[in-house]
């Protein structure tokens, strides 16, 4: 019985990350500017995966696979993220006509360094 | 006399004392060439006509002639290789049949005797690094040559300002600084023990040496050039490259010297599974993968600013 509880709560938590990348892929084929298609790839890069990797941790039970699992999520949690926030840094600096795609509030990067 | 006034002559000019040649030759510096403006139209006017005749399309019978061919050739071509393809895939053995000609006596006496052999509890390190370690050797070089061949054509002299869209990029970005605080030392420390646990566990020089260049170029990205030129330059490089390789070259050469079975040599193998292991296998795997990491990293550099 309390197999298949795990089972189900494993699966179910599997399930809904794999919903979630499924709406990342949509997300980054759908939009067309870079800041909001790097909104929907970074979602599914730290929810999608800690979704799915949290069903595999119910699967494997309480042993050292468990504790790798919970370290490439803190890796995971940590890298991707900031490489979405260096992507968006990039384009906000890069971009002459950010005007045309985003309302920008307050001074731009390059007014900053001057 | 007139000898050895030649003779003094001669090492007149080979000292560059005296031109022999000069006031004995007729020199006459090139005419500037000048052309005329009716010249100059009438070029114009053929070079309109010839490309007009170029562009031409429609009227033009070899292009169209050619168009057609080309298009007959290229479905032909194409036919013809799938079907040899097609040909090839069926003379394939058929997959996990025990009487396929891989399953001889080659990767039976790996997996029999590897561990005894080479001291590597890792099959497959036992193979690339002791077995065919040759060739593992020439994979190094690859990518040795290959980083220099970039460097031939993407270095930057020094001295020559070039304008680039490199000083755009993001710098001294704090959120990046603090995680690369956090995770370069762990990725480092990742990186040496798949280099140092590659004869015991899945790993080895290659991979191990990538995780360590990629800590590399993200500790590179964090804090600039201006820190890791603290330690690792150019002269770095090309030291430790040097160093790597000719270590495994040695090695290497003196299993030659042995009788080139595999890389046996007088360093006992110890006992399988500790870490101080399989002779020849660590310091090998090391090499390797210091190989990979400084041209990971030297890759990056030269990619971004032309040198490092």
């Amino acid at each position: 019985m309390l197999e298949w509880i795990r089972f189900g709560i494993g699966s179910f938590f599997l399930f809904i990350g794999m919903v979630i990348f499924c709406v990342q892929l949509f997300g980054v084929f759908r939009y067309k500017y870079v800041l909001n298609r790097m909104h929907a790839a970074a979602m599914g890069d730290t929810l999608g995966i800690s979704f799915s990797l949290v069903g595999l941790m119910i699967f494997s039970g309480l042993n050292f696979t468990t504790l790798k699992f919970a370290l490439v999520i803190i890796f995971l949690w940590c890298a991707s993220p900031v490489s979405s926030h260096l992507i968006s840094r990039l384009e906000v600096t890069t971009n002459e006509n950010l005007e045309e795609n985003c309302r920008v509030e307050g001074k731009s990067a390059e007014e900053e360094a001057e | 006399m007139k000898n050895k006034e030649r003779k003094s002559r001669f090492l007149q000019w080979l000292d560059g004392e005296k031109d022999i040649y000069a006031g004995n030759m007729e020199m006459r510096p090139q005419k500037e060439y000048i052309s005329s403006p009716k010249l100059l139209s009438r070029q114009e006017h053929e070079r309109r006509l010839l490309t007009e005749r170029a562009n031409d399309v429609e009227h033009n019978r070899v292009y169209r002639l050619y168009k057609a061919a080309y298009r007959v050739l290229a479905l032909v071509f194409c036919l013809s290789f799938i079907f040899l393809l097609l040909l090839e895939v069926s003379w394939l053995p058929p997959v996990g049949s025990a009487a396929n000609p891989d399953n001889n006596e080659v990767s039976a006496r790996y997996i029999e005797k590897g561990m005894q052999e080479t001291g590597a509890v890792n099959i497959v390190t036992g193979m690339i690094l002791d077995y065919r370690a040759f060739d593992t050797l020439g994979e190094s070089h690859v990518l040795f040559v290959a980083t220099i061949t970039v460097l031939v054509l993407l270095r930057k002299d020094k001295g020559k300002k070039e304008d680039n869209d490199r000083v755009y990029e993001p710098k001294n970005d704090t959120i990046l600084q603090k995680v690369a605080f956090i995770l370069v030392p762990m990725i480092m420390i990742f990186g040496i023990y798949i280099i140092l646990n590659g004869h015991l566990s899945p790993g080895g020089g290659f991979s191990g040496g990538a995780i360590i260049g990629a800590g590399l170029i993200l500790y590179l990205n964090a804090f600039g050039f201006a820190k890791t030129e603290r330690f690792f330059t150019e002269k770095t490089y090309k030291i430790v490259s040097f160093c790597a390789l000719s270590f495994y070259c040695l090695a290497k050469s003196y299993s030659f010297y042995t009788g080139a079975n595999g890389l046996e040599s007088g360093i006992p193998l110890g006992t399988p599974g500790a870490i101080l292991s399989s002779g020849l296998i660590l310091p090998l795997n090391i090499c390797v993968g210091l190989v990979v990491a400084c041209t990971m990293y030297a890759f990056y550099a030269i990619f971004r600013k032309g040198g490092f």
